[in-house]
């Protein structure tokens, strides 16, 4: 079946067109620049050129950080090792799920959108809510919620609309109803039958400290002792 | 002090992990079970629109077929006998495991309602010329909002929907041999 679930194998549905990467490269390029323009600083710098793109680290800036430290602010050519780190951690943000176009214009009803889409489950991924799924039927859906939103549903009646099609499945906070009271009642269950477990231990305990009563024999014993000590 | 060890206030302690080891032993066979008869689908949601009339609706013909368009008071009751609506595309694989059992079942007389799901018409006409067209009725839903008020989350799913148009059964996968003999079968005789 198809795979545009980006984990885990969902029913078929058609394949998203793959994303456009230009952009990416583009923001690489700008990471980049700091070497890639250091070569062309020199040649114009060599030609009379005041070096315009991204001025290398001056070598007493350098001087101001301890000397362990040096290689990551900069080279004397210009890269900056440090910048880079931040930019390959940061792209995965590049990558963030939904298409601008489909966002709302409004940035409050879009973080009322979301807000709502991420209690809902995309039915192919099922374990993501549609706000972080990339497949076509999540987005279908976060379009119809954005839709609802914007002609004036309530929060309550977007998910009433959504939860009619597709069942109690599709609301990542399950309802309570016959079907989920194991579910929800399950951490109250495990509480009360550990203190269960708990008080009945500290009552055995305590009943075996209790001193037994003295058997028949013992008591004879005691008689006896007693009197001795008497005569 | 008397000492004396109760031996049977102890017993449950080694009575009771037994029985909750023996217990899950039994479910977690019956799960293996059900997932080897297809009985047990841990990915299966059933689906809302059981027992209820069909969504609203109105779609289009595919363009160049001679199948006209389908919407919801096609799928009104009464009907002459229950129905199936199927939701396919050329592009789905296990669209062409199921597509010889549809056909077996429009041989059979049983109408089978097509809506072409995310489609191009030149494609879904291809596709039905190469492997046969089972459908009486086609409509097409290009966009998909008729899927979403469907409940419908992948393609194919088959809906039976008997004579008073009720929804009876959503079957969300191919339809194989398997599927018609032990669902599809005792359903379309309930509700002939």
């Amino acid at each position: 079946m198809g795979g545009d679930c980006p984990n885990g194998e969902g029913s078929a549905l058609p394949e998203t067109p793959p994303a456009k990467g230009r952009r990416a490269f583009g923001n690489l390029d700008l990471a980049l620049r700091g070497q890639v323009g250091s070569r062309l600083d020199k040649a114009r710098t060599a030609q009379g050129w005041l070096p315009t793109s991204v001025p290398p680290t001056a070598p007493d800036a350098r001087s101001r950080f301890p000397k362990a430290l040096r290689p990551l602010v900069g080279w004397p050519g210009g890269a900056r090792p440090l910048q880079l780190l931040f930019f390959l951690v940061a792209l995965p943000a590049l990558a963030a799920v939904g298409r601008p176009e489909d966002r709302l214009a409004d940035p409050a009803l879009e973080t009322r959108a979301e807000a709502i889409g991420r209690d809902l489950r995309c039915m192919v991924c099922q374990n993501q809510s549609i706000e972080d799924s990339d497949a076509d039927l999540a987005r279908d859906l976060r379009r119809i919620v954005r839709e609802r939103v914007a002609a004036g549903d309530s929060d309550g009646a977007v998910v009433t609309y959504v939860h009619a099609r597709y069942g109690d499945f599709v609301l990542l906070r399950p309802p309570f109803n016959p079907v989920t009271a194991l579910l929800w009642a399950m951490p109250a269950i495990a509480f009360g039958g550990g203190l269960l477990v708990i008080l009945a231990r500290r009552r055995r305990a305590a009943a075996r400290l209790e001193p037994s009563p003295l058997s028949e024999a013992e008591r004879r014993r005691l008689d006896e002792l007693e009197r001795g000590d008497a005569a | 002090m008397s000492d004396a060890p109760a031996p049977r206030s102890r017993r449950w302690m080694l009575y009771t992990p037994l029985a909750l080891a023996g217990a899950a032993g039994a479910g977690f066979w019956v799960m293996l079970r059900g997932l080897q008869t297809g009985d047990y689908d841990p990915r299966g949601v059933p689906s809302a629109l059981i027992g209820r009339g069909v969504p609203e609706f109105s779609l289009p013909a595919v363009e160049g077929s001679d199948r006209p368009a389908l919407s919801a008071a096609d799928l009104r009751g009464p009907l002459p006998r229950p129905v199936l609506v199927n939701f396919w595309a050329s592009w789905c694989v296990p669209c062409i495991v199921e597509h010889p059992q549809l056909m077996a079942l429009s041989r059979e007389g049983v109408p089978v309602l097509g809506i072409n799901y995310k489609d191009k018409p030149e494609d879904a006409l291809a596709f039905l010329a190469r492997r046969g067209d089972p459908y009486t009725r086609l409509g097409r839903d290009e966009p998909g909002r008729v899927a979403i008020d469907w409940g419908l989350y992948g393609v194919p799913e088959t809906y039976l929907i008997d004579r008073q148009g009720i929804i009876r059964w959503r079957y969300a996968g191919p339809v194989t041999p398997e599927v018609v003999a032990q669902d599809l079968r005792p359903l379309l005789r309930r509700y002939a």
